[in-house]
Formats: structure tokens, C-alpha cells, sequence
């Protein structure tokens, strides 16, 4: 019997977009004040899960054409990468670098190499819970 | 002096894991890839080793954080000679993956989480703070996870329910241990954790805390509750085996000699007595269940619990001669159990079958398997010139200082049970008649041959080179008898 999800569908086109929204906004005020990368990566990966769920994993896999495994190991490259990168300039491993920049829109910003280091603790979260919940769903 | 060196043996094999994830179809590019990258980390670990000599205790602050509220890479002589024999031993079972392993598993990420598992390994011999050590104990579980089930056997998977439920409670158990231990004393850096241990005196409370890490070390180490350890070294494919047998249980063994030589070392009559009682025990264990069984790998796992009762024998004396002996052991057991891994694995591969009876006459159709398997058994047993004698010497001579009459006697007899385990082997299996004709002669592949003579080449190595190792070995045990050494070099003077 089929389901009914027309509810569910119509609810998910919009609140995706909310989810993401927030996935982006908790990962950006990370390292300074709550949130960060780790959460961040779970609000972008439930957003995922639920395109999974209301629709089927066919057609979303046309939408997003990416082997979650190798976003998560991107994304441990790059948070080690980043640890890495302070060794090249003679720096403890993992110290981490920030400045104010001038930028055309945004005015004076702080810019820091912590967000390259979350960027990758997020690509990772992203890539492991939903490899996790693929691989469970497989299952079923 | 900038001491980034320090964590390279464990960011090289990370970052090599993580590049080979990305080469999963290219088989080749792997192999080469991943045999270059470990003989990276052998030099790098070497080259620390040799830079302790000259200037102490090195630490990294990672990202410039001062202990003890960063966290901190430190290597001394003991945890950098674990590194490099850890380094080296993994290469050498990377030339035998290569011939045995197969293309399915390479396929399956193999070689990344082979990495994982040994950056897991070097980043708990390496780091300085107690919860970084849980996380890269879990690491290293993870991985070993991963590893011990993948093919999917039903052998497998039966012995991975047992392996990772007991090992989910025993990193459970770590966590609240550290808990506890943080909750008494507000630190968890471990040389600020000795300090303030001394400072308030180790009472009933830490010691009973001291007794939680105890436990929670022997359930990885194998000491005493080694129960699911026999079951589940036999279920994986022989490199696996191999690995772990070298590897895993010596991280226990490693973190427990670090807990109680340089956090809880004050009521020695409580914890050291309590280790000692359960050596005794776990060498008696070990060595009956290695005398009962008839299944070739079982007899090899039991081996491994010998070993860990022996090695922690050492702790439980706890003189600076007994921690020579007891590092010089563990160096020679992570080459030697290697190698016995690989000899038996490769006894199996080639009859098809895994109990002694069934095998016989090998000798006549691989002569070099045989006395090597000849020379393995001489290294176990600790005759000279082999590697396995001169850390009986040592252990045996700390006993006698200290008076542990008991443990002198129960080690050395065990080493005797591993001599019978073994000979039956060699008996039964190696000598008599042949069972396999001249037709159906499995070849013996050159790439399994190769790293069984260069782990033998090894042992004979250690043994008859002890000299060249002893400067190093002896400045380990100093480390360890003389706590003050490694908190000095840790928090020079900012406590």
C-alpha cells in the first residue's frame, strides 16, 4: 500500500532549506561561541537524511552525485591538513591562525584558519551519519 | 627547538589512511603507496629516538597550548621504542598482507584502516594526556573492529560480537574512570596528574580508582581476563592475526605500565600485588590453555597470554632491572608473536587445515618454514643468542633483588609450557611423515617467506645485538623507575 506523504513532502521542500540555513549559521558561530563544526555537520546531515526519507534514495543520489565515504575522508584530510599546514610555517602542529580582513561586502572580518579545521570536522560528520544511515537502510 | 617531529608517527600513517581511501580501485598505487609510507614512519620514529638520547624527554604542545591545559605529544625512550618496533613490525606484515590478503579485502579498504589502526596505536604510546589516550584507543578499537570482521565470515562475525561488546565495556569503564579521576583530582594531563596524586597522597579513593584503570588495561591487555582473546586472534585472516597478536595487547600493557609507574605508584602493596597475583595467574592460564588446545591457532593466541602475564610480571616487581627485562620482552614479543602469527597462518594456508594431528612431515616440504618455526620456538623459550634471553636475565634478575621468589619461579616455568606448546607443534606438524604428495605441493609464495626471515633475521638481531640496544632500553627503565624525569620534562617547573 502506498503512503500518503503529501504533507510530508510539502513540509520537507521548505523546512530542508531551514535545516540547512541553521546547519550553516550554528557551524559558522562556532569556535567562538556555541556551535561549530561537529554540530553544524549533524544539522547539515539530519537535512540529508530527511531528503532521503521522503524521497527514495534513487532519486536523491541523482541530486547529489557524492560518495559520502569519500566526503568523509575528505573532510578528515582536511582538518588534518590544516593541523598540518602550521607545521609547514614552523609552527606547533595544529596551531591555528586568525586575522581582520577588509572585505567588499562584509566590511572588517575575522577570518580564521579554525573555520578550515571545522569545514573538514563537518564534511566528515556529514559524510559518516549518512553513510551510517544508508548502510542501515540497505539493510532493511 | 620545534618538536613537530614527535606526532609524525602518528599523522603519517592518518594521513596515508585517509589518501588511500581515495585510491580504493588502484590496488597497485596502494601497495606502494602504503610500503612507503610505513618505512616513512620507521625513519621518523627512529630519528626521534635517537634525539631523545641527546635531549631528553621531547614534548609537543599542539597548537602551542602549555600543559597541563593542552594537550601534548611526549616521547621518552620507552614509548619511542614501542613506536619504532610498532613502525617497523607493521611494514614487515605489509610485505605479507600483499601476497595473502587478497583483492576483495583490498578492494574493501584494507590498507586505510591498517593505518588507522597503527596511527591509533603510535598516538596512545605517544600522547601525554589521559583522555587523548581513550580517544586514541578508539582509534585503534575502531579500526581493530573494522579489521576483525571484514570478510564476514561466520567465525568472524561470532568472534566480533564477543570482541567488540567486551571492548565497547571496557572503554565504557576507561571513560568513568577518567571521570572519577577528574572529579578528584580537576586534571588529566598525566604528569600534572602525578603531581597532583603525590601532592593530596594516593588514599583509598585514588586507589580505588587506580584498581578501575587496572581493570579496565587488563581487559585490553589480556591480563588475567583474557578470556574473549584466544577466540577472536584466531577468527581473522593470518595478517590480521598477526597484527594484533604484535600490536593490540601491547598498547594495554604499555598504558598500564605508564598509569602505575608514574600516576599510582605510592600503595604499590595494594596495585603492584594485585598485578603480580594476576600475572601468576594469567601465565598459569595462559599456559594451560595453550597445552590444552589442538587447534594451531588457539595453541599461537594462548602464546600471547603467556606474554603479557610475563611482561607485566616486570610491573609488578618493579625495579629498574625488571623494567629492562620487561621492555626488552616487549620489543622481542611484538617481532617474535608476529612472526609465530605468521608461520602458523602460513602453515594453515598451505595444508588447509588447523589442528596439529591433521598436519605432518611439513619440514620435508618446506624446510625454511620449518626452521624458522625452529627458531621462533628457541626465541620464545629465551635461549641465547635469540632475543627472548636476555629479558629473561633481566626479569629474572629483578626478581631476585626485590624477593619475588613466586614470580621468578612462575615465569621462568612458563616459559618452559611455552617450550612444550611449541615443540608439540614443531612435532606433530613439522616432523614425522609427510602427508602431502609431491602433486599437490601448495607453493609456498615468496612474499610469505620474505617477512617470516626478516622478523627471524630480527630476533637473532635484538638478541645478539642487545649491546646496541641497551643505552636506549636502560633509559627507558630510568624513565620509569624515576617519575620526576618525565614531569620535569612535561611541566618544567609550571605546576
Amino acid at each position: 500500500m502506498r503512503i500518503n506523504d503529501v504533507i510530508l513532502r510539502t513540509v520537507a521542500r521548505i523546512v530542508v532549506f531551514i535545516i540547512l540555513t541553521f546547519g550553516v549559521e550554528l557551524f559558522l558561530s562556532g569556535h567562538n561561541n556555541p556551535g561549530g563544526g561537529f554540530i553544524g555537520g549533524l544539522v547539515l546531515s539530519s537535512a540529508f537524511v530527511l531528503l532521503y526519507l521522503v524521497n527514495d534514495i534513487e532519486t536523491v543520489r541523482k541530486g547529489i552525485p557524492f560518495d559520502f565515504k569519500k566526503i568523509a575522508a575528505f573532510g578528515v584530510l582536511l582538518a588534518v591538513g590544516t593541523g598540518f599546514g602550521s607545521v609547514l610555517f614552523g609552527e606547533h602542529f595544529l596551531t591555528q591562525a586568525f586575522g581582520h580582513f577588509h572585505l567588499p561586502i562584509f566590511g572588517i572580518t575575522e577570518l580564521s584558519t579554525v573555520v578550515l579545521f571545522e569545514a573538514g570536522v563537518a564534511l566528515t560528520v556529514v559524510g559518516v551519519v549518512v553513510t551510517i544511515i544508508l548502510t542501515i537502510s540497505e539493510d532493511v | 627547538m620545534m618538536n613537530n617531529i614527535i606526532v609524525m608517527p602518528m599523522i603519517i600513517p592518518l594521513l596515508t589512511g585517509i589518501i588511500l581511501i581515495f585510491l580504493r580501485s588502484y590496488t597497485k598505487t596502494q601497495r606502494v603507496f602504503s610500503i612507503l609510507s610505513s618505512i616513512a614512519t620507521v625513519v621518523v620514529s627512529l630519528v626521534i629516538l635517537n634525539r631523545i638520547q641527546h635531549e631528553g624527554i621531547l614534548r609537543l604542545d599542539f597548537g602551542g597550548w602549555l600543559p597541563p591545559y593542552g594537550i601534548l605529544f611526549v616521547a621518552d625512550s620507552f614509548s619511542t621504542l614501542l613506536v619504532v618496533t610498532t613502525s617497523i613490525v607493521t611494514s614487515i606484515l605489509l610485505i605479507y598482507a600483499f601476497s595473502s590478503i587478497g583483492k576483495q579485502h583490498e578492494h574493501m579498504f584494507f590498507y586505510p584502516f591498517i593505518f588507522f589502526l597503527v596511527a591509533g596505536v603510535n598516538g596512545s604510546f605517544l600522547t601525554g594526556d589521559l583522555f587523548n589516550m581513550f580517544v586514541c584507543f578508539e582509534v585503534m578499537l575502531l579500526s581493530s573492529y573494522v579489521l576483525i570482521t571484514m570478510g564476514g565470515r561466520k567465525i568472524q562475525l561470532v568472534e566480533s560480537i564477543k570482541y567488540v561488546t567486551i571492548n565497547v565495556l571496557s572503554s565504557w569503564f576507561f571513560l568513568i574512570g577518567i571521570a572519577y579521576l577528574y572529579g578528584t583530582v580537576g586534571t588529566l594531563n598525566m604528569a600534572h596528574l602525578s603531581v597532583r596524586v603525590a601532592e593530596v597522597g594516593q588514599g583509598p579513593l585514588l586507589t580505588v580508582i587506580s584498581l578501575m584503570f587496572l581493570i579496565v588495561f587488563s581487559l585490553k591487555a589480556g591480563l588475567l581476563l583474557y578470556f574473549w582473546l584466544p577466540g577472536s586472534y584466531s577468527a581473522p585472516p593470518t595478517v590480521v592475526a598477526a597484527l594484533f597478536g604484535a600490536l593490540l595487547t601491547k598498547v594495554g600493557i604499555y598504558a598500564m605500565f605508564r598509569i602505575f609507574t608514574l600516576i599510582f605508584y605510592h600503595e604499590t602493596v595494594i596495585t603492584h600485588t594485585v598485578i603480580g597475583i594476576m600475572a601468576i595467574l594469567t601465565m598459569i592460564g595462559g599456559s594451560i590453555g595453550a597445552l590444552a588446545h589442538n587447534d594451531i591457532r588457539q595453541i599461537v593466541s594462548y602464546n600471547v597470554v603467556i606474554a603479557v602475564g610475563f611482561i607485566l610480571a616486570g610491573l609488578a616487581i618493579s625495579s629498574e632491572v625488571a623494567f629492562q627485562g620487561a621492555i626488552y620482552y616487549l620489543i622481542h614479543d611484538m617481532i617474535v608473536k608476529a612472526l609465530l602469527f605468521l608461520i602458523a597462518g602460513t602453515m594453515i594456508y598451505l595444508t588447509g587445515k588447523a589442528k596439529i594431528q591433521e598436519m605432518s612431515g611439513l619440514i620435508r616440504n618446506y624446510p625454511m618454514l620449518g626452521w624458522l618455526f625452529f627458531i621462533t620456538m628457541l626465541s620464545l623459550t629465551g635461549i641465547p643468542p635469540l632475543s627472548g634471553f636476555i629479558s629473561k636475565v633481566y626479569l629474572g634478575q629483578g626478581a631476585i633483588e626485590t624477593g619475588s621468589y613466586l614470580l621468578l619461579a612462575v615465569a621462568f616455568i612458563s616459559g618452559i609450557f611455552v617450550l612444550y606448546s611449541l615443540l608439540r607443534i614443531f612435532l606433530n606438524s613439522f616432523w614425522g611423515e609427510t602427508i602431502i604428495s609431491e602433486d599437490d605441493d601448495v607453493p609456498l609464495k615468496k612474499g610469505m617467506l620474505v617477512p617470516c626471515v626478516l622478523f627471524a633475521i630480527m630476533t637473532v638481531a635484538i638478541g645478539v645485538g642487545a649491546e646496541g640496544l641497551a643505552p636506549y632500553v636502560s633509559d627507558a627503565a630510568r624513565t620509569l623507575m624515576n617519575p620526576e624525569i618525565y614531569i620535569d620534562a612535561v611541566l618544567q617547573g609550571n605546576r
